[in-house]
């Protein structure tokens, strides 16, 4: 959260000195969204050794995420250099949708866990959940965005609301439930257990 | 193509979480009980209804917001019109799915309740403030 109030900062003084529709405003943009994307990339790791401190996996999961990361950003070079000219730009759009994607699948894969291990801290299952509407509702926007390309003007206003969901739910979680609070998460499925 | 089927997986997992979503917040409020007075307002005697979600809202509306609640009561108002969608759909021909939409919408209501109950003690609070000021 600190970081994004130092990024919104940051973008704002760009965009005060150097205007919207410079070249200096969209790289600082791009760039820090995916500084952003790498940063809710991690928490949802420490998410995840939150889930699994029982086991102590947490030098696996930190491994493995380094490794999930580097694969991304490879991944998202190899579709890039396929493109044409103007790599560097293209590169950090295509690393912030890839990693939105994986985040999502990894949310989900957690929120999975969460049900199988019968996790109960109400917190964290609202941190999960939440954090999965948040990466599902980026990830189809960025797929609607691809598909249809003339409803960019439309998704483009919907970008603000997307961003305002995951700290007005974190805030809730946290704010509302205290540490101990305890909830059956079978009772929360979709398709009952 | 890639970008069909992220939309698609997209989309069902959306519904999955938002669904998880609302039942753990409706589950937070579920083991609270009702005050009598409540109950006289809202009509609601033993076990809720989805017939009742309305009314709750209509009277929700009438007291004076907390922002604690005010997102959530959104939140749980869009997954009331998803069910009442899915029992006017799908739930047609498929009978298990219109009882458990059911149960969710009589949840939802009882959602609503306590949140009624939660606006009047802070309407009341606040009353209370401007008094003794």
């Amino acid at each position: 959260m600190l970081a994004c109030i130092f990024v919104s900062v940051g973008r704002f003084r760009v965009l005060f000195t150097h205007g919207f529709g410079s070249q200096e405003y969209a790289f600082f943009y791009y760039y820090s969204d995916v500084f952003l994307t790498i940063g809710l990339y991690f928490t949802l790791t420490s998410l995840y050794a939150h889930v699994f401190e029982e086991m102590a996996a947490e030098k696996s999961i930190r491994f493995g995420s380094i490794l999930l990361l580097l694969g991304t950003a490879l991944f998202s070079f190899a579709i890039v250099m396929q493109s044409g000219p103007r790599i560097a730009g293209r590169f950090f759009v295509e690393v912030s949708q890839n990693l939105n994607f994986v985040g999502l699948i990894l949310t989900y894969v957690l929120w999975a866990a969460i049900l199988k291990l019968r996790e109960t801290r109400t917190r964290l299952i609202q941190l999960v959940l939440s954090l999965g509407i948040f990466f599902s509702l980026l990830a189809a926007s960025f797929a609607l965005r691809n598909l249809y390309p003339a409803l960019h003007s439309v998704l483009q206003s919907l970008y603000p609301v997307t961003g305002c969901i995951l700290p007005m739910t974190w805030a809730y979680a946290f704010w509302r439930f205290p540490e101990d609070a305890r909830l059956v998460p079978a009772r929360l499925a979709v398709v009952p257990r | 193509m890639i970008a069909a089927i992220i939309l698609v997986c997209s989309i069902v997992f959306l519904l999955q979480f938002f669904v998880s979503y609302c039942r753990s917040l409706i589950a937070a409020s579920s083991k609270q009980a009702l005050s009598p007075e409540v109950r006289d307002v809202t009509g609601i005697a033993q076990s809720a209804t989805g017939e009742d979600f309305a009314r709750v809202m209509q009277l929700l509306r009438l007291c004076p917001e907390s922002p604690e609640d005010r997102s959530r009561v959104q939140a749980v108002g869009a997954y009331f019109r998803l069910l009442s969608f899915v029992r006017s759909t799908a739930a047609r021909i498929m009978p298990a799915l219109r009882a458990w939409t059911e149960t969710e919408r009589s949840q939802c209501a009882y959602f609503a309740a306590v949140a009624l109950e939660r606006r009047i003690a802070f309407s009341r609070d606040m009353l209370a403030q401007q008094m003794d000021a």
